[in-house]
């Protein structure tokens, strides 16, 4: 198991213009690691739905790799976007699952199904062009590079500890407020503009 | 019964080209059977399909947030399954959507029975989601009434068709 924090700081490390949208657990670990906030994309409410959003951006912007920081709970509300994403083959696609086995944001219950069925392996059978797993922090370092390299759509499963006792800070970022200030944000990129407001 | 002219698929996509739709993100219902074989040929317009329709209005989302125009395309059935992403992603965020809706068991003679026909119209209303009616070539024009004002109002706006394709 990696510590899910310490997964999220080694994803950072890669990080340098990709488009982020984040949602749940991962994206309160995110807040944390960061470092180009007006090229995240916090997605607060709508739970499951962070994989759908990214596909729309990633398919928006063909030029710019869009990464999504998805949790298991999340997916697992929305799996047939694993097939809808596949289809749409974009290289430019890069889907990270924090699979702790816990519906941390309400209190820690366990997700369905929990060490019966394999993300990897059903991302794999849906089409992705490529799909990890890591339960240990130096296999994901080792790899993170060729990760960020391959072309997607790219699945990587990290089998992560959270702590409910955790208090991760909130986001201070509406989504209602992010998503019009991307839309900015990548409009003045287009124009060759700093991203930086 | 209606009257007048049949609706068809070439001109309800001449009129999402008049108004710059670039994705239509869909999942095929029974109403919109003819508009496969329409978009599928159509250069400008792009479609998306997924495989259940809540994922539509995220998609949608993120196409908007990336500089496109994208429209929505689904059966009042998977409307009513999209709830809670319609009120995340479109109506939270203040997206300017077009959501085109098949109108399953609408009649405008007659009980309609269907309870998809019963229920869309009132969550629409009770959502403050306005809604224009579409049922022959002669009314394609309200999908850019409708296209105009979520723009205007920063909200999603359904139009319902009443008819199926040809």
């Amino acid at each position: 198991m990696i510590v899910d924090l310490e997964a999220a700081m080694a994803i950072g490390e890669h990080r340098t213009d990709e488009i982020v949208v984040n949602t749940m657990r991962a994206g309160r670990l995110w807040i944390l690691v960061s470092n180009r906030v007006e090229l995240d994309l916090p997605l607060t409410g709508c739970m499951s739905k962070a994989s759908s959003l990214a596909l729309g951006v990633a398919l928006a912007q063909p030029h710019r790799k869009v990464i999504v920081m998805d949790g298991d709970g999340s997916l697992l509300m929305n799996l047939g976007s694993l097939v809808t994403i596949a289809n749409q083959a974009l290289p430019n696609f890069i889907h990270f699952v924090f699979e702790n086995d816990i519906y941390w944001v309400t209190g820690g219950q366990p997700v369905p199904g929990v060490g019966k069925f394999n993300f990897a392996a059903l991302a794999r059978a849906a089409g992705y062009r490529k799909a990890y797993e890591f339960d240990d922090l130096e296999s994901l370092k080792i790899n993170l590079g060729q990760i960020f390299q391959d072309k997607g759509p790219t699945f990587v499963c990290l089998k992560v500890s959270s702590s409910v006792e955790d208090r991760l800070p909130y986001p201070t970022r509406k989504t209602e407020d992010a998503l019009p200030e991307m839309r900015e944000t990548l409009k003045k990129l287009s124009s060759g503009a700093s991203a930086k407001t | 019964m209606v009257t007048g002219s049949a609706l068809k698929a070439k001109r309800i996509v001449e009129e999402l080209k008049k108004c710059g739709i670039t994705h239509v993100v869909w999942l095929p219902d029974t109403e919109a059977r003819f508009m496969y074989d329409t978009l599928i040929n159509e250069k400008d317009i792009k479609l998306v399909q997924v495989c259940r329709e809540g994922e539509t209005v995220a998609i949608a989302a993120g196409l908007y947030v990336g500089g496109k125009e994208p429209c929505v395309l689904i059966q009042n059935t998977g409307f009513l399954e999209s709830g809670d992403s319609i009120r995340g992603l479109a109506i939270d965020i203040h997206l300017p959507l077009l959501i085109i809706i098949g109108y399953r068991g609408w009649k405008r003679v007659g009980n309609i029975t269907d309870s998809a026909a019963i229920y869309i119209e009132p969550i629409l209303d009770a959502w403050g989601i306005k809604h224009y009616l579409v049922e022959t070539d002669a009314d394609a024009h309200n999908i850019s009434i409708a296209h105009k004002e979520a723009h205007e109002t920063k909200r999603p706006v359904a139009v319902l068709i009443g008819r199926e394709y040809q």
